[in-house]
C-alpha cells in the first residue's frame, strides 16, 4: 500500500489533476447549469396599435426574460430573422385585438417559437403567455372591467426545500458525484493497466499476496482520496455558494464511501478483462458516459421510457445522486433512504465478487 | 509516395491486429446512440403528486378528475395532511395539492427547481382551466411542432461521441511509439513528419467514416431525425468534424508523456467541458461571459449548432458558413500544432 501512495506522489500530472477536477467542477460548472432561459430574442408584430397592444409590448420589453434586438414589419420578414437565428420568438397581435378582446371574442394572439431546442421553445412560449396575460389583466382592470371574467381563482404556490428556486443548489451535489465518478473509475483502471503493460503485475503475481489483498491495497488509497475530494468539494460549496447539507453530513460521507467502493470495484473488473490500456479506457468510457447521462444527473429519470428506467436500477450513481440531493436539500434521514444505501451496498458486493473472480494470477 | 503508402499499411496492420479494440470502437457508438436517443429526454411527464382533501364537494371532485386525466401528472393518491412533509422529503411525490375550505395550495418539492417550476405551472393551469380563459393565444412551434427534445439531443450526442471516440483512438498513436521506443526508428526514417502524422490518421479516419455512416443512418431511420437540409452539406460538416477530432487526439498524443496521461486527458478531462459547455445540456446563451468565451473553443459547440441548422431547420451551406470556417481554422491550427510538436522531438 505504501508503494501505491509513493507512486501516486511521484507522478506529476495526477496530483494536479486530483486537485484541479473538484475545483473546476464545483467552482465553475455550477455557473453553467442554468436551466431557465433568459435573453430570449422576441419580435412583436403589432397590427392592432392600441393601448392594449402597446402595453403587451412594453411588458415584454420590461421582462428579464426577453429582449428585442430586431424589429420586423411583417410575418415573413420575422420568420426570415428566425431562420437566421436572430429571433427566437414571434408575437403577432392581430388587428382590432383590443376591441375584439374587450368584446369577448375575436382572433387570438399568435406566438411562434423556434423549437429546435424544445426546452427553450417551450419556456419562451410559457413566459410570453404569462406576460401577455398579466398585461391584459392590467388593462382590463384599468378599464373597470375587473369583472369575474378576468379574476383567476386564487392558487397559492409554496416552494419547499429550495425556496429561492436555485437550480445551482440542485446541481452542486450532482457535480460532486461526477468528481467521485471520474476519480474512482479512471484512476484505478489506469493504475492497473500500467502495471499490466509494464509487466510489473507479474512480479506481484508471484508474491504470496492473495487476490483480495492485492485489490484492496490497490484501491484503499483511492477511497481515501475520494473522501478527501468530497470533503474539499463540500467545503468549496459552502464557501462559494453557501450550500450546507440540510441533513447529517455523515450520511453523505457514507453514501460517498459506498459509491467509491462500487465504482472502484467496477473499474478493476474492467481492467481485469482488458488486454490493452486503450481497450480498457474505451470500455470504461462506454459505461461512464452512460452513468453520467442516464442516472438522473442532468435529466430526470422519471421522464425516460420504462425499459430505460429499469436499466438505471443497475447504475450505482442513480442511488448516490438521490442520497446526495435528498440529504443536502431536504435533510432526509438515513432511515428514509435505506433502499438507496442497501442497493449501493449490494452493487459494491457484486462488483467485488466480479473483480476477484476475473483477476487471475496466471496469465 | 511509396514510403507513405507502406507507412499507412503499417498503421492499418496495427489496428487490424487488435480485433477486440476495433470491434469496441465500431459497436460502441451504435449502442450509445441508440441508448441515449431513446432514453434521454428533457421533456417532463408523469410528475408524481398527492392530494390533501378535507371534504369532497363537487368542485373538489372536478379538480381531482382534472388532475387524474392530465397526461403530465400522475396522481398517486389522497393523503393525510400530517404526511405532507414525509412524502415530499422521501421523494415519493414532487408536489402536493392541498384543497381545504375551497382554498387551493400547491406545495412543491423545489429541490429540483426547474422541474418544480414546470410542475407548478402544469398544476395551476389544470386547476384554472375550468374557469374559461378570457384570453386566447395560439402557439406555433416552428421546426419542431411536437416539441421533441431529441431534435436538440441527437446532434448533441453525435457531437459528443464523435469527438471523444476519435480523439481517444488517435491519442495513443504517437505516445505509444514513444513508450515502446520505436519513436527513434520513426524519426531516423527518411519520411517527413507531416507524412507520419497523416499516415497515422488515415486508418482511423476510415474507421470513423464507418461510424459516421452507421450513426447517421440510425439517427434518421431509428430515431426519426429529419434531414431537412441537403445531405452533401451534412456529410461535409461531419467529415470536417471527424478530421478535427482526430487531429485533436494526435495533438494530445504529441504533447503527452505517457499513454496514461494521453488517455486521461481525452477521456476524462475533455468529457466534462464537452457535456457542459457545448449547448447539449445547458443553453450556451446564458453562460457568464468568461465561460462563454471558453465555450467558443469547444469544437462540439459549433458542430452541434451547425448540425441542428442543417438537419432540423434545413438551412443551405451558406447558413452554416460561420461554423464551417471556425471548425476549419481549428483543424488547421491543431494540424500545425501537432507537426510542430512532432518536429521538436528531433532535437
Amino acid at each position: 500500500m505504501r508503494k501505491e501512495i509513493t507512486q501516486f506522489r511521484r507522478n506529476k500530472v495526477l496530483p494536479r489533476l486530483v486537485v484541479m477536477i473538484p475545483i473546476m467542477l464545483v467552482l465553475v460548472m455550477p455557473l453553467v447549469t442554468q436551466m431557465d432561459i433568459k435573453n430570449i430574442s422576441v419580435v412583436v408584430l403589432d397590427e392592432d396599435r392600441s393601448l392594449l397592444s402597446t402595453r403587451i409590448e412594453s411588458h415584454l420589453a420590461g421582462s428579464d426574460y426577453f429582449r428585442m434586438p430586431k424589429s420586423a414589419h411583417d410575418y415573413s420578414r420575422a420568420v426570415e430573422l428566425m431562420d437566421q437565428g436572430h429571433v427566437d420568438l414571434i408575437v403577432s397581435i392581430p388587428a382590432h385585438f383590443e376591441r375584439d378582446m374587450l368584446g369577448g371574442h375575436g382572433k387570438p394572439i399568435s406566438l411562434t417559437a423556434n423549437a429546435v431546442n424544445a426546452t427553450k421553445g417551450g419556456q419562451g412560449i410559457q413566459y410570453a403567455t404569462q406576460t401577455i396575460i398579466s398585461a391584459v389583466t392590467e388593462v382590463a382592470s384599468e378599464n373597470g372591467l375587473a369583472a369575474n371574467s378576468f379574476q383567476q381563482p386564487d392558487i397559492r404556490i409554496q416552494n419547499r426545500y429550495n425556496p429561492t428556486g436555485n437550480y445551482r443548489h440542485f446541481m452542486l451535489p450532482a457535480l460532486m458525484i461526477i468528481v467521485l465518478l471520474l476519480v474512482c473509475t479512471f484512476l484505478p483502471l489506469l493504475n492497473i493497466m500500467t502495471e499490466k503493460e509494464h509487466g510489473t503485475i507479474e512480479q506481484i503475481n508471484v508474491t504470496p499476496v492473495s487476490r483480495w489483498e492485492f485489490i484492496l491495497a490497490k484501491l484503499i488509497p483511492y477511497w481515501i482520496l475520494a473522501l478527501l475530494m468530497i470533503g474539499l468539494a463540500m467545503l468549496l460549496a459552502w464557501a462559494v455558494y453557501g450550500l450546507v447539507p440540510a441533513g447529517n453530513p455523515l450520511n453523505i460521507f457514507l453514501g460517498a464511501f459506498l459509491f467509491s467502493l462500487c465504482m472502484s470495484g467496477f473499474s478493476v473488473t474492467i481492467a481485469n478483462i482488458s488486454n490493452t490500456m486503450q481497450q480498457a479506457i474505451f470500455v470504461l468510457f462506454f459505461f461512464v458516459i452512460q452513468f453520467m447521462l442516464l442516472s438522473g444527473l442532468f435529466t430526470p429519470i422519471g421522464s425516460m421510457p420504462t425499459w430505460a428506467q429499469w436499466i438505471t436500477y443497475a447504475f450505482p450513481p442513480r442511488y448516490v445522486i438521490n442520497i446526495f440531493r435528498s440529504v443536502y436539500l431536504k435533510g432526509t434521514f438515513l432511515s428514509e433512504l435505506w433502499f438507496d444505501y442497501t442497493m449501493l451496498f449490494v452493487l459494491a458486493a457484486v462488483f467485488y465478487t466480479l473483480a476477484t473472480f476475473t483477476y487471475k494470477k496466471q496469465s | 509516395m511509396s514510403t507513405f503508402a507502406s507507412f499507412v499499411r503499417k498503421e492499418f496492420i496495427h489496428i487490424l491486429r487488435d480485433v477486440r479494440t476495433m470491434m469496441i470502437v465500431l459497436v460502441m457508438p451504435v449502442l450509445l446512440m441508440l441508448l441515449f436517443g431513446f432514453a434521454i429526454s428533457t421533456e417532463i411527464n408523469d410528475i408524481p403528486i398527492s392530494v390533501v382533501v378535507d371534504k369532497y364537494t363537487p368542485e373538489v371532485r372536478r379538480d381531482l378528475t382534472a388532475l387524474e386525466n392530465n397526461p403530465y401528472i400522475m396522481l398517486t393518491g389522497v393523503i393525510e395532511e400530517c404526511k405532507v412533509d414525509e412524502v415530499l422529503r422521501s421523494g415519493k411525490v414532487s408536489a402536493v395539492v392541498m384543497i381545504r375550505d375551497g382554498e387551493r395550495n400547491v406545495v412543491l418539492d423545489a429541490a429540483n427547481s426547474s422541474l418544480s417550476v414546470s410542475a407548478g405551472s402544469y398544476i395551476t393551469s389544470i386547476l384554472r382551466s375550468e374557469t374559461a380563459m378570457p384570453l386566447s393565444v395560439t402557439t406555433y412551434m416552428r421546426h419542431n411542432p411536437q416539441l421533441k427534445s431529441a431534435y436538440n439531443f441527437v446532434p448533441g450526442v453525435m457531437g459528443l461521441i464523435f469527438i471523444l471516440i476519435c480523439a481517444m483512438m488517435t491519442c495513443v498513436s504517437v505516445v505509444r511509439e514513444k513508450e515502446m521506443g520505436t519513436m527513434e526508428v520513426l524519426l531516423v526514417s527518411p519520411i517527413k513528419p507531416i507524412y507520419i502524422v497523416i499516415a497515422k490518421m488515415v486508418p482511423y479516419f476510415i474507421l470513423s467514416l464507418i461510424n459516421l455512416a452507421t450513426i447517421l443512418l440510425l439517427s434518421h431511420f431509428v430515431l426519426d431525425m429529419p434531414v431537412s437540409g441537403n445531405l452533401p452539406t451534412l456529410l461535409t460538416l461531419c467529415v470536417l468534424y471527424i478530421i478535427l477530432s482526430l487531429m485533436l487526439g494526435l495533438f494530445v498524443s504529441t504533447l503527452a508523456q505517457s499513454q496514461v496521461v494521453a488517455l486521461l486527458i481525452c477521456a476524462m478531462v475533455m468529457m466534462i467541458p464537452i457535456i457542459m459547455l457545448s449547448g447539449m445540456m445547458f443553453p450556451v446563451e446564458n453562460l457568464p461571459p468568461v465561460l462563454k468565451q471558453i465555450s467558443y473553443i469547444v469544437p462540439a459547440r459549433w458542430f452541434i449548432e451547425a448540425v441542428c441548422k442543417v438537419m432540423v431547420e434545413g438551412l443551405p451551406i451558406a447558413g452554416i458558413l460561420k461554423e464551417i470556417i471556425i471548425l476549419c481554422v481549428m483543424t488547421i491550427a491543431l494540424f500545425i500544432g501537432s507537426i510542430k510538436k512532432f518536429n521538436d522531438r528531433l532535437e
